[in-house]
Order: C-alpha cells, then sequence, then structure tokens
C-alpha cells in the first residue's frame, strides 16, 4: 500500500487539508444537530392526541343582545347535532386538544398549598366527551349525566370527579398505573376522585412539559360562548362540517357561528413551526453537503492538474489506472477522516450547546458516528470523478515539457 | 487604475467561469443564508419604537405564589392594576389587556361579526405613538367616566364605512353602543411588544375600548389569564383574585421620574403586605421596551438555533471560497510572474488580487439578494399568513446594504492568504517553463 507517501504528499499541503477538513467539520456539525432537530420534532409531530382526529371537528357558537339565552340555546344545539345522521357524539368543551389554547390547574396529593402542584390541562365537558374524542379507557369507567354540573364561569369550580390520562395518573400515583382509579388528589382544597383513566389525552399545549396530562371533568360553564366538539361517521366530516355551521347560523339569529375548524387543520396550524423548520433545515443540509462536495471536487481538481506530471512518471514507472485511482480515493479518505474528527467534537459540543442552552434533549450517542460514515461516504463519492479523471493521465505526459 | 485591476478581474473571471462561478455561487449561497435569518432576527429581536423605547417601562409587581420559585407573573392582577391607575403618578400610563366581542353592523345586509380588541387607558395612544387617519383618542374622562367610546382601524373602517370618516358615528359592540372617536391609521409593530404574552407577532385589535369597560361591561376576555390561587366564588371573585390578566405600561421622561415611580411601586407593595396580600419577598421593577422583550424571550428558539446554523453555512462557503481563490491565484503563478518580472510592486500586485477577491464578493453578493430575497420569501409561504403576521419578512435596506458589504468584505478576507501566497511566489520559476 501507498499509505506511506500520500500521507507525507498531504502534509506538503497542509493547508489544503485542513480548508476540505474544515468545511467537512462544519457540514457535520450542521448536518447532525439539524437531523436531530428535524427527528426530535417529528416524533413530537406523531403522537397521537388520543381523538379520533381525521373525522373531528369543532365550531363555537357566540350569542349576543337580550335576546340570548345560553342556556337554551346549547340544550337545543346539543339535541339537534346529536340527533343528525353521521355524527356520532357532540360535547361541550372549553378547549380542544392540540390547538394551543386552554386551561390547566394545579393538582396536589394533599390540601396543603407548600406541596409541589402537579400540572394538568382540564377538559371542561360532559359524559359525552369520552365517546367524543374517541378514547381508550382503559381503567375504571366515564362518569354519568348525573355527576355533571352546570355553572356560571364565576362559580366556584368546585369538580369532584375526573377521567385523566395515564400519564397524569402515573405522575400523581407513580407506580400505581391503571390502579389509581378511584384515588383522590386535591385541585386547591377540593378533592377529586379519579373516576376512569383513558390510555391517551393530550392537552392543548403540544410544546409544553407536560403535554400527555390532561383529564375530563363533569362541570360545564354556561356562557355566551359554547363550543361544541363534534366526532362524525368516517367520511361524513367534510360533509357535516359545512352543513352543520349551516344549520346553526341560522336556527337562531341571536348568534354567530365561528372558529369552524376540523382537528387535521388544528394539527397542522399548530405544528406548523416545526414542519417550517424541518423544511429549512432539510433545505441547508442539502446547500451544505452541495457546497461542500463541490468544495472537495475543485480541490481534488487543482490537486490533480498541479499532479499531472507526477501522476504521467507514476503511470509510466508502471502504476495501473487502479493504483492512481486508489491513491486519490485514499488521500480523500485521509482528510474526510481529519474533518469528520474535528466534527466528532464540533457536533458534541453544538449539541451540549443547544441542549444546555434550550433545555432540550441531548443527542444519542449513535448520531455522531452514523454522521462520521455518511460524511465519508459524500467525500469518496465526491471524488471518484476527479480520481477517475486522474487514472486517465496518459503515461506520455511524463515525457513533455509542461 | 482601479478601472484597469477590475477589468482584469473581468478577464480572469473569464478565464476561468467555472471556477469563478463556483465561487460566487457559494458565497451567494453563503451569505444569502445568513441574511435570510439575520432578516428574522433583525426585525424579531429588534426595537419596534426607537423613538420612545427607553421611556416606556412594563411594570412588573411580583403577586406570585410564595411556594414556588416561579419567575415573577408578566402581569399584574385587577386589584393592582386598578390601585395604580387610581395612584396616577406617571407622566401617560395605561392598563391594557385584550378582549372580544360581537359587532353588529348597521343594517341587515351584513351579518354580526366577532372582532378582538383591546382595553386601554386615553393614555394608550400617545404613549404607544399611535396614528390617527380620522378624529382622536377619546378624552382622558371617559376612562373615569366609563363612557362608551371606541377608536376602531383603518381596516375595520374600511370595512364598515367604506373608508369614509367615521367619527362621531354609533358602533354597536358587545350589545352596547359605542361612540367613535377616532380611526387609526395603519399601525401594526413588529414585534407586537406592548402585549408580548399573547403572540408578539400577529396584527393589531380592530377596536380599543376604555379598559374599564371590559369589566364593568362583562366582556369577554382573550387574553392569557393565569391563577396561582382559585378565585373565590361569586361575581366579585375574579376581580379580588390573585388572577394575572392585566398589562401595565408607563411612560417616565428621566431617571428621576423612573426612580419616583419604582418608589412609589415599593410603597404600594409594602402597604399590600400589611393587608396580607403579595406573600412573596417585594420584587417590584420597571423594563423599558427593549429589556421588556428581551425578559419574555420574544425572540424565539428556532431563530436563535438557525443563526447558528446558518453562521456555520457562511463558514462553510468562505472555507470554500478560500480553497477556490487559492486554486484561482495559483493557477494564474505564470502570468503573476511575468507581471513581477516586468517590474510590477508587490502592493499593486496585492490590490490587484484585492480588487480581484472583491468583485467576485460583490457579485457573490448581488447574486446572495437573489438568494435572500426567494428564502424568505419561502420562509413566508412555509410560516403561512393565517397564524401570524409575515408581511415584514422581505429585504429592507439595512439587510441589502449588510449583505452586499458582508460579501465583499468576507471574500476579501478570505482571500488574504491565497492573494498573500500568489503574490510571493517566485517569478523565476514560472518564467523558467515559459
Amino acid at each position: 500500500m501507498e499509505i506511506g507517501p500520500i500521507l507525507r504528499a498531504l502534509a506538503r499541503n497542509k493547508l489544503g487539508v485542513m480548508l476540505i477538513a474544515l468545511q467537512i467539520a462544519f457540514t457535520m456539525t450542521v448536518m447532525v444537530n439539524a437531523v436531530f432537530i428535524i427527528i426530535e420534532r417529528s416524533k413530537a409531530m406523531a403522537r397521537p392526541s388520543g381523538l379520533d382526529e381525521p373525522n373531528t371537528f369543532y365550531l363555537s357558537s357566540t350569542g349576543f343582545g337580550d335576546q340570548f339565552n345560553p342556556e337554551v340555546t346549547e340544550r337545543d344545539d346539543l339535541e339537534l347535532l346529536r340527533n343528525t345522521p353521521g355524527i356520532i357524539d357532540v360535547a361541550p368543551t372549553n378547549a380542544i386538544p392540540v390547538s394551543g389554547s386552554g386551561s390547566s390547574d394545579g393538582l396536589r396529593l394533599d390540601d396543603d398549598p407548600t406541596l409541589p402542584a402537579i400540572p394538568a390541562a382540564v377538559y371542561y365537558s360532559d359524559e359525552h366527551a369520552v365517546n367524543t374524542m374517541d378514547l381508550k379507557l382503559i381503567a375504571g369507567e366515564n362518569f354519568s349525566s348525573n355527576d355533571v354540573l352546570y355553572q356560571r364561569p364565576s362559580d366556584r369550580r368546585g369538580y369532584t370527579k375526573a377521567v385523566v390520562s395515564l400519564a397524569l395518573a402515573e405522575v400523581l400515583f407513580p407506580e400505581e398505573g391503571q390502579s389509581a382509579v378511584g384515588r383522590t388528589f386535591y385541585n386547591d382544597s377540593y378533592p377529586v376522585q379519579i373516576s376512569g383513566i383513558v390510555e391517551t389525552l393530550q392537552t392543548p399545549w403540544p410544546t409544553s412539559s407536560f403535554t400527555e396530562q390532561a383529564m375530563i371533568v363533569p362541570l360545564h360553564f354556561i356562557s355566551a360562548t359554547s363550543t361544541y366538539l363534534i366526532r362524525t361517521e368516517p367520511g361524513e366530516r367534510d360533509r357535516l362540517m359545512v352543513e352543520t355551521e349551516e344549520v346553526l347560523a341560522t336556527n337562531n339569529p341571536n348568534r354567530i357561528i365561528r372558529g369552524l375548524k376540523s382537528m387535521d387543520e388544528t394539527r397542522e396550524e399548530s405544528y406548523r413551526l416545526d414542519s417550517a423548520m424541518a423544511t429549512i433545515l432539510f433545505t441547508v443540509i442539502a446547500t451544505l453537503v452541495f457546497i461542500t462536495s463541490m468544495g472537495i471536487v475543485g480541490l481534488a481538481v487543482f490537486g490533480i492538474n498541479r499532479r499531472r506530471k507526477q501522476i504521467g512518471t507514476r503511470r509510466a514507472l508502471g502504476a495501473t489506472q487502479v493504483e492512481i485511482l486508489r491513491h486519490f480515493m485514499i488521500e480523500n479518505f485521509f482528510i474526510s477522516g481529519v474533518g469528520v474528527s474535528l466534527g466528532a467534537v464540533f457536533t458534541i459540543g453544538f449539541s451540549i450547546m443547544l441542549s444546555s442552552l434550550f433545555e432540550s434533549p441531548t443527542m444519542d450517542w449513535y448520531y455522531t458516528p452514523v454522521g462520521m460514515a455518511i460524511l465519508i461516504v459524500i467525500g469518496q463519492v465526491a471524488v471518484l470523478g476527479p480520481s477517475a479523471r486522474a487514472a486517465q493521465i496518459q503515461p506520455a505526459i511524463a515525457t513533455r515539457s509542461i | 487604475m482601479f478601472y484597469y485591476y477590475l477589468r482584469l478581474s473581468a478577464l480572469s473571471y473569464r478565464r476561468n467561469p467555472i471556477l469563478s462561478s463556483l465561487m460566487v455561487f457559494a458565497i451567494a449561497i453563503g451569505v444569502g443564508a445568513y441574511m435570510v435569518i439575520f432578516t428574522l432576527n433583525y426585525v424579531m429581536g429588534g426595537n419596534p419604537i426607537p423613538q420612545k423605547s427607553a421611556e416606556l417601562f412594563h411594570v412588573q409587581i411580583d403577586s406570585g405564589n410564595p411556594n414556588t420559585q416561579d419567575d415573577p407573573p408578566p402581569q399584574l392582577t385587577y386589584l393592582d392594576a386598578r390601585a395604580l391607575i387610581e395612584a396616577n403618578s406617571a407622566f401617560r400610563e395605561t392598563p391594557t389587556s385584550k378582549m372580544s366581542g360581537i359587532l353588529e353592523p348597521e343594517g341587515d345586509d351584513v351579518r354580526p361579526f366577532s372582532i378582538v380588541g383591546r382595553g386601554s387607558s386615553a393614555d394608550f395612544f400617545p404613549m404607544f405613538n399611535v396614528p390617527f387617519l380620522y378624529g382622536t383618542p377619546w378624552d382622558g374622562s371617559a376612562d373615569r367616566n366609563l363612557q362608551q367610546v371606541v377608536v376602531i382601524t383603518k381596516e375595520l373602517n374600511e370595512r364598515l364605512y367604506g373608508g369614509n370618516d367615521s367619527t362621531g358615528k354609533t358602533l354597536r359592540l358587545h350589545g352596547y353602543s359605542f361612540q367613535i372617536t377616532g380611526v387609526l391609521d395603519d399601525w401594526s409593530p413588529v414585534p407586537k411588544f406592548y402585549d408580548v404574552n399573547n403572540n408578539a407577532f400577529e396584527g393589531s385589535e380592530e377596536v380599543f375600548i376604555p379598559w374599564n369597560l371590559i369589566t364593568s361591561l362583562e366582556f369577554p376576555r382573550n387574553g392569557n389569564t393565569s391563577c396561582w390561587k382559585a378565585p373565590e366564588p361569586g361575581p366579585d371573585g375574579f376581580l379580588n383574585s390573585e388572577c394575572v390578566w392585566v398589562q401595565y405600561w408607563v411612560e417616565l421622561r428621566d431617571s428621576d421620574e423612573e426612580a419616583d415611580y419604582l418608589q412609589f411601586l415599593n410603597n404600594y407593595a409594602a402597604q399590600q403586605k400589611e393587608f396580607g396580600r403579595l406573600p412573596r419577598e417585594m420584587n417590584n421593577g420597571l423594563f423599558d421596551v427593549e429589556e421588556w422583550l428581551l425578559k419574555q424571550e420574544v425572540l424565539p428558539n428556532e431563530t436563535k438555533i438557525l443563526s447558528a446554523l446558518a453562521a456555520m453555512l457562511l463558514a462553510v462557503c468562505l472555507l470554500n471560497t478560500i480553497g477556490l481563490l487559492l486554486s484561482k491565484f495559483l493557477g494564474k503563478s505564470g502570468e503573476i510572474g511575468v507581471r513581477q518580472a516586468l517590474g510590477a510592486h508587490k502592493g499593486s500586485l496585492f490590490l490587484q488580487h484585492v480588487i480581484e477577491a472583491g468583485f467576485i464578493g460583490l457579485l457573490g453578493g448581488l447574486l446572495g439578494l437573489v438568494v435572500a430575497a426567494a428564502g424568505l420569501e419561502g420562509i413566508k409561504i412555509l410560516l403561512g399568513e393565517d397564524l401570524m403576521r409575515t408581511d415584514w419578512i422581505q429585504l429592507n435596506p439595512t439587510v441589502v446594504a449588510v449583505t452586499l458589504l458582508l460579501a465583499v468584505f468576507a471574500t476579501i478576507a478570505a482571500g488574504f492568504y491565497p492573494i498573500w501566497r500568489a503574490c510571493n511566489i517566485n517569478p523565476a520559476i514560472h518564467l523558467k517553463t515559459q
């Protein structure tokens, strides 16, 4: 093998090696960290909310004027909607999962304000919520219509029962999981009993630190604005969205219907920044890999042109085309090797900086070696063309004066 | 001489079109991408009201939960906001909160619709330099007397009154009649510094009413509300609670006024502590606009991460340029040798190559502007228009100037080593083989 001469040749061109190695190092740092960010975000985007999202939509009704009776309107609306063919179930609610806007309470295991509070999103709704959201009840039971309290927003929020997500049950009562049914926790000084546990129910806030900790409580506020969450038979959503809005808007002149939106749209909007970020990062990665490859090609061509005569001489002395090709491939391998080693240091350093600055998760160990391998392959591919051209150099060139 | 060198640069470009274009392209990508992120940072992290930002202060009174170590709440309770208004101790001051309501247009042809509004005091408009198209803000007495007056935006005025002067007309809002005292001209600061708690990058509200009316007419509140202790039951329970939902801004013209106001806040907090409120250690504060935007972390983490990545992208492009310039200049060894042999000074050779590098940088910068404009347009499309204002995502004169300067100077800086190498070759070697 001609490793010795290759290294000595490289040592004479330290600057060229460093230029390419640094490019590879930065490219690797950006690529690996960007891919990690993209993967982390797509994991977050892939978490289920617990709802039957493709068949669910919602809208709000806001009444105005003296003629408007919120209690009667809501009762009539719910009855009308629940009896509409194609609609599986309807629940009034104060908030929509994944939407970004909602209400939360701090829960404690005792009536003691000095205990740390466990945050949880609260969906104020009625006994139809579990079915409307298509939640999987894995322990205990749903509350009944008799449990549901109807209050004004200024009244005391004294709910006494809750259907909680498994994640919330596990945070409240570690290691009990599903058997936490029947246990009691406190919201301020009011005891609340867990009547049922559902497998998954997300909060309205996809980026919060407690995204999986949510509960439904049998308490409903009567106010001028009502929001209805509606689940339809598969394939009926789009038709019913139009029809429901039309029916509700015309059957009562003292209110307006607004905020008609499907869960699919809600999810798209809530995660738009994340998908925009992913697209931007992909563009950055592609650009960088392209520029770096161009740099490798450019410098390889330069290096080969400068050494045409030497290559010709080697060929004249009996080196085969494969040996010439191998020379430049190995040369690039060493340069890339320096680059990715430096890159590994940069990558890990940058990732530690990001996770400490933004309190984001740290990168798994295997990202770095995989990134190193990919960049070495990219380097080899980039240098393949120039090396093949070098191998074509005629031995006769050694005899010419230039 | 300069033009001669410039012509040489152009000639040199044509002699090595692929290598030179590669350089221009690399610089364009690096600088263009960096400028996209620079624009986002420049506007999102910028000062939306530079003329007055040092005189406008956000008031903080720490009414938080004594059992936690959280930051002080970013908003005030109703109790504290009322007390500050009544004390009237600042040059100008305004409580402000977001609300919503149903607007019933006159006539039957337009259905009522929902609008987003803001409650504030009359001082809000002069404090924040809000421009008026027609009319004026309401009079300060309207705040105290709970007069039903309203200021509407230019857009709403277009929609309801076809853009005609609507001052004096009556608007039906939330079931009550409001008299229009003024119509705003275009006004939509980015970031929306006066309310960063409810999306700092959304557009302005459509109507402004005296803040006191939000509670007296029971408008639905539309902004962030946060309680560490549940309100007592009953209609006044919420108002007397420790829930925070009011932002409070004061205008203080100099450091004396600032010190006096802080003293006033401390006195007020001490007095409240005697009544058993504000259980945490006293922590009142005044934050001017820039401090407040920084403290509330208005600039998203995404743009910070992207800045670092864009800086590395630029670094890669410049390293690339160094390598390519090196190839190019060393490839010209023969020509340089001839020029040196004919008596050219090292200084003039140096100047020639600096101009050549600058020429490439300028071309890269011009192409970089195209890259930046395309990148910004792409980001605008990715973010969509429905969730936040994106009309500010575009090239502005500062960014154009910075792009061109950055491209030229970065290329010249990247060229120093290649230029030095090119000027220090031994002419004899290269003349021998000619």
